[in-house]
């Protein structure tokens, strides 16, 4: 009993400490003009990360848009597939969720920073989208096996070609599986920072173009953070907690709607 | 639905009626020759050859393993979905046989219709969107005629009175009885020639298997159905012929016998019939 609770503290050390200070550090930056301003040029007071929040719902919006039809699609032809390369796909998926993401930004900037001669957002878009793919391939893949066999046999049964059966019958009994999936997904690719550091970079102003380098969240973080300044530590902090807080209700909805889902299958 | 040309063939012709009887046989919708199934070159059903008369209850019956229910999918084309499924002979569907190409299995499967073992209505959608599913996926977009096909499946499967005032509710609302009636609602929506069903009453208590029994009974006058069925007194019950099939020596599901009802049941000419159908095995 107290080997349980030591444990039970033990394991909750991290996560309470790392929320705890967070909060403690983020919070007192808080305020409207932190929300709805962009930075003001060093040394004048005042400013927000107006430019980091707007250019991590680009980035992780462009990243979404492009890996969630690709990944979903992957993941319904694993789903319904015995064959040897559905079988590879699984397991290339697999181990594309293991590669560290330090070397997808590397990749993402050989690819595609390389090739348009300088930094932007849709480099980092590509970056994060290729975190995301193999998570929404490997959780969605796992959405679709819930929908029992026997339903695509009664849709077959009743004269339906295998586009309407996904259309009609497993992807809306999937749903919720799938909701689950892509909040976990853009989830972790919002908090991503290494693939951004090669390929958005990060900006002082405000932009809404994916040509331009472009502010993001984890960005702003590391690029404040490792200042001498305390203003600009404390903007790292005020980012830093609200990276956290979006995160973490992603985390808690995904969890949430997979839970419910649990329940009533 | 498009009709299909009819195909002559000689051998046919030239093949004796199933079965002798004073009144006159109707035509056979379906016609099974050396209908044989292997699943990775392991033979599962070998060389089964039997008619199956219009507007009439076939029962499948035999015991566990004797390969009813894979010759039931054989039926609609079902294997195409597993690769090392093989099916050989053929099945003529008003004389145009399913294998032969010129009958595209979606098409097929719109005019043999299945029920299966466990009711599956689709869970994601309401009892209105499930009859117009078969509908739907042919392409039928038109709400009137939903509407009028939704009425008259869900009046056929007796299960309109219960449902009408709750169309939009989902169909996992249902109890398990209703839920395989709308299984059925849901296939007689797209009109079909001929229902499989396989073992639709083994998930159902005793009332709801007799409600199920009694609908069998009723739309045999408009569908032709072939039923799989553990069932002997389900069998005798419901069908107006049998045909009972047996595991082989080398494991492979072989048609013992085929014939009217009563005779399987009355007088059959072999003796692993007589055996069975007195319950002495199986």
């Amino acid at each position: 009993m107290v080997l349980c609770v030591i444990c039970v503290a033990l394991a909750l050390i991290p996560l309470v400490g790392v929320v705890g200070y967070t909060i403690v550090r983020g919070a007192p930056v808080w305020s409207a003009d932190f929300f709805t301003h962009a930075p003001t040029p060093e040394g004048i007071p005042g400013g927000g990360i107006l430019n980091s929040i707007v250019g991590s719902l680009i980035i992780d919006g462009m990243a979404a848009a492009a890996s969630i039809p690709l990944a979903l699609a992957i993941g319904l032809y694993v789903s319904q597939s015995h064959s040897k390369i559905a079988a590879g796909i699984r397991f290339a998926a697999d181990v594309m969720a293991g590669i560290p993401s330090i070397v997808v930004g590397i990749f993402a900037y050989g690819i595609i920073v390389n090739t348009m001669h300088h930094f932007s957002a849709i480099a980092g878009a590509f970056g994060i989208a290729v975190i995301m793919v193999p998570i929404l391939v490997r959780a969605s893949d796992g959405a679709f096996r819930t929908v029992p066999g026997d339903l695509g046999e009664a849709a077959l049964a009743l004269g339906a070609k295998r586009a309407s059966i996904a259309r009609r019958v497993l992807i809306p009994t999937a749903a919720s599986g799938l909701f689950t999936a892509i909040l976990l997904a853009v989830a972790r690719g919002a908090g991503e920072s290494a693939p951004l550091l090669f390929t958005a970079i990060g900006s002082q102003y405000f932009t809404a173009s994916p040509m331009q380098p472009m502010a993001a969240m984890p960005l702003t973080i590391y690029l404040n953070g490792i200042q001498a300044y305390p203003t600009l530590q404390r903007i790292a902090w005020g980012t830093g907690l609200l990276l956290l807080l979006f995160i973490l209700i992603l985390s808690v909805a995904g969890r949430t709607a997979s839970a419910r889902l649990g329940r009533r299958a | 639905m498009v009709d299909q040309p009819e195909v002559a063939s000689a051998t046919l012709d030239a093949l004796p009626p199933a079965a002798a009887s004073s009144e006159p046989e109707p035509e056979s919708i379906l016609m099974l020759r050396k209908v044989s199934v292997s699943f990775s070159g392991k033979l599962a059903v070998r060389d089964v050859t039997f008619d199956v008369p219009e507007k009439r209850v076939t029962a499948l019956i035999g015991p566990s393993g004797s390969g009813k229910t894979t010759l039931l999918r054989a039926l609609n084309r079902l294997h195409d979905t597993v690769s090392s499924a093989r099916v050989t002979g053929s099945v003529l569907l008003n004389g145009t046989d399913i294998y032969g190409g010129a009958l595209h299995p979606t098409l097929l499967r719109s005019r043999v219709g299945m029920v299966f073992q466990r009711p599956n209505p689709f869970p994601a959608m309401s009892i209105y969107d499930n009859v117009v599913s078969g509908l739907r996926f042919n392409g039928v977009r038109k709400k009137s005629l939903l509407d009028e096909a939704a009425e008259s499946a869900l009046i056929a499967a007796a299960l309109w009175e219960s449902v009408r005032n709750r169309m939009t509710a989902r169909a996992g609302v249902l109890s398990g009885g209703e839920q395989q009636r709308l299984c059925i609602a849901r296939s007689l929506a797209v009109e079909p020639e001929v229902l499989l069903m396989d073992e639709p009453t083994s998930a159902l208590d005793p009332q709801a298997t007799r409600r199920i029994e009694e609908l069998i009974d009723e739309l045999s006058d408009r569908v032709t159905m072939v039923i799989v069925t553990h069932n002997m007194q389900q069998a005798s019950r419901v069908s107006h012929r049998c045909a009972f099939m047996l595991m082989g020596d080398d494991r492979a599901g072989e048609l013992i016998e085929v014939g009217p009802t009563d005779q399987i049941f009355g007088s059959p000419t072999d003796q692993r019939t007589s055996d069975y159908v007195q319950g002495r095995f199986g």
